[in-house]
């Protein structure tokens, strides 16, 4: 059963196409990876999925109704099942609103706050770990893990099926990435959510997500289990990326493939292959046709030319 | 309450709280403490100097100073505070339809602020009071339309600033309706800034009313104003100094008062200055 279905979606600045047919597909119940380097077009596949971008092209299914094909609101009910974690997660509350106020709104926005609301807002709030004191602060008294602590309980009042967190990690030290992630996964398992998680930090993708779609300057090059995926990459962007992750385990350490150039403007895109001016493996072949996704059983990969990916299965595999 | 007490250590604060708490209860009270009617003619006792049966003295027309004044602060108040909040509320909300609308709307809004502003204001003013007539109505009707743009550039600027900004989009996300993103999140954090600006205008609207005043424009005498006041110690300057001197250093009180209230109330409302006492 899938929880979402964005197809084909174009997301465009002006003349600026940020996103480019991109597809996804989110099932209940699974966490989903979207990496990608900074400008990829990733953040707005998130803004878009959460209705604050409109889409230019394609369509967002949600729960089996196509948001295009339902009245206004019936596209609001379904797009309030969708919860946003933003990047600032400080940034993302009302400065002039106590920590009290901002957690009774999403009650108050569905017009479900009640007197006895006030009590169970405290209640929610000890349940993650913010005492009751902390409740009549304002958000830039409040600590970086705590501000995001706040955050999701906010998204969570909503009652959402689907969490899209944007960078949920970021300017947090490891031990609370850890706490933080751990919340989560408990959150994901007792509410029955499905996360769609959007990061760069390929350890915290790789920890967390079942399944892992790689973006490269606006479209998707490569989709597959996360474990399958990061163990044998197809594309040669997904392994120049795994290789470019720093890691501790020595057995996961690969060789590093520095990629040339920069990162081209999505304005101007490449001919052909949008990667091939800086894949090292590179033919002439890519610098003309427009390689699409192929699919292979669970995984996906758009390249003329995909690395192998260990078609046969060793009892070592499985183990690994 | 501790918005007050912060407020009196502020630079000028305390004066500024003292010089408006001041005026508010003269104007309030004026009927009771003034000496005399304001309007009570005594020729025998003219242009009289400062003395135990007229403190500050007398008019021209034998008339007491100290109770014209005072009066003339009901007057004073009574115009700015009128033309304030009506300015203030057309402003903040033509402000936030503007930078909240669509480019078409937004740009006519702006361009008849731009019509407005271009005009100096005591010259607008004027020239409204001259087609529609004097008196008490239409000088607050005519003087709020110019200080209309003044709340509304900083309604719009502001709105402007923070629409985009995460917090709004998060109330968005959770499915807030507009008029509430605005009551709530927009109108908060704009409303500072502005009742800044209204603290600092008081006294322009103050020193405008005078001035019409004294042009025989504004309010019709015998009606206590300050500017009728300075306009008539301004005649009978060479016979005796003291209407105008009086009536002068009460517009400075007033006009000094409410601008160091306003910069007083700038440091005070924003929560990440509040602090940093």
């Amino acid at each position: 059963m899938t929880a979402l279905t964005l197809k084909d979606a174009v997301i465009r600045y002006d003349r600026l196409t940020a996103v480019d047919g991109v597809s996804l597909e989110l099932r209940r119940g699974e966490t989903l990876g979207l990496v990608g380097e900074s400008g990829c077009g990733k953040s707005s596949v998130a803004r878009a999925i959460v209705g604050l971008q409109p889409l230019a092209g394609g369509t967002l299914t949600i729960e089996g109704e196509t948001l295009q094909d339902v009245s206004n609101q019936r596209r609001q009910a379904l797009q309030r099942k969708i919860q946003l974690l933003f990047q600032d997660p400080a940034a993302s509350l009302s400065p002039r609103m106590t920590v009290r106020s901002l957690l009774a709104e999403p009650l108050k926005i569905r017009g479900t706050y009640t007197p006895e609301s006030r009590a169970r807002i405290v209640d929610l709030a000890e349940s993650i770990g913010l005492g009751e004191q902390l409740l009549s602060r304002y958000p830039h008294q409040l600590s970086g893990g705590q501000a995001r602590r706040v955050a999701l309980v906010r998204a969570l009042a909503a009652e959402p099926s689907i969490i899209v967190a944007d960078e949920p990690t970021a300017g947090l030290d490891i031990s609370v990435q850890g706490e933080l992630l751990n919340l989560l996964r408990a959150l994901r398992d007792r509410l029955g959510l499905s996360y769609l998680l959007i990061s760069h930090n390929l350890n915290v993708v790789g920890r967390v997500t079942d399944r892992v779609a790689v973006m490269y300057l606006g479209q998707i090059v490569e989709s597959g289990p996360t474990a399958a995926l990061f163990r044998a990459p197809a594309h040669p962007y997904t392994q120049a990326l795994l290789s470019a992750n720093l890691t501790l385990d020595v057995s996961r350490r690969r060789e590093r493939i520095v990629l040339s150039g920069e990162l081209p403007s999505p304005s101007n895109p490449p001919s052909g292959c949008r990667f091939h001016r800086r894949c090292p493996l590179a033919q002439p072949k890519c610098a003309v046709d427009v390689p699409t996704l192929q699919a292979s059983g669970e995984r996906s990969v758009a390249c003329h030319f995909p690395l192998a990916t260990a078609p046969v299965v060793t009892p070592q595999a499985i183990a690994g | 309450m501790t918005a007050l007490v912060d407020l009196s250590r502020r630079p000028g604060g305390t004066f500024a709280l003292f010089a408006v708490t001041l005026l508010c209860l003269v104007a309030i009270a004026a009927p009771v403490i003034a000496p005399y009617g304001p309007n009570a003619i005594a020729p025998a006792s003219r242009l009289m100097d400062p003395s135990l049966q007229h403190w500050l003295g007398t008019d021209h027309l034998g008339r007491d100073i100290l109770s014209r004044l005072i009066f003339g602060a009901r007057v004073a108040l009574g115009i700015s505070l009128s033309v304030i909040a009506i300015s203030l509320t057309a402003g903040v909300v033509l402000g936030i339809i503007s930078a909240l609308s669509p480019r078409a709307v937004d740009l006519v809004i702006v361009g008849i602020f731009d019509i407005v502003t271009s005009f100096p204001s005591i010259i607008l003013a004027l020239a409204l009071v001259a087609v529609l007539g004097p008196g008490l109505g239409n000088v607050v009707l005519l003087v709020s339309i110019v200080f209309i743009p003044h709340f509304g550039r900083v309604a719009r600027a502001q709105t402007i600033a923070i629409r985009n900004s995460p917090f709004i989009e998060a109330e968005k996300v959770l499915g807030a309706q507009t008029w509430r993103v605005i009551l709530h999140h927009v109108m908060p954090n704009i409303i500072g800034p502005i009742f800044v600006l209204a603290c600092m205008d008081i006294p322009v609207v103050i020193t405008i009313e005078a001035g019409l005043s004294f042009l025989g424009l504004g309010v019709r005498p015998p009606l206590a104003s300050w500017g009728n006041l300075l306009n008539d110690g301004y005649t009978y300057l060479d016979q005796s100094p003291w209407l105008a001197t009086f009536s002068g250093l009460s517009l400075i009180l007033a006009t000094l008062g409410f601008a160091l209230l306003g910069e007083a109330l700038r440091d005070t409302l924003d929560p990440k200055l509040r602090k940093t006492l």
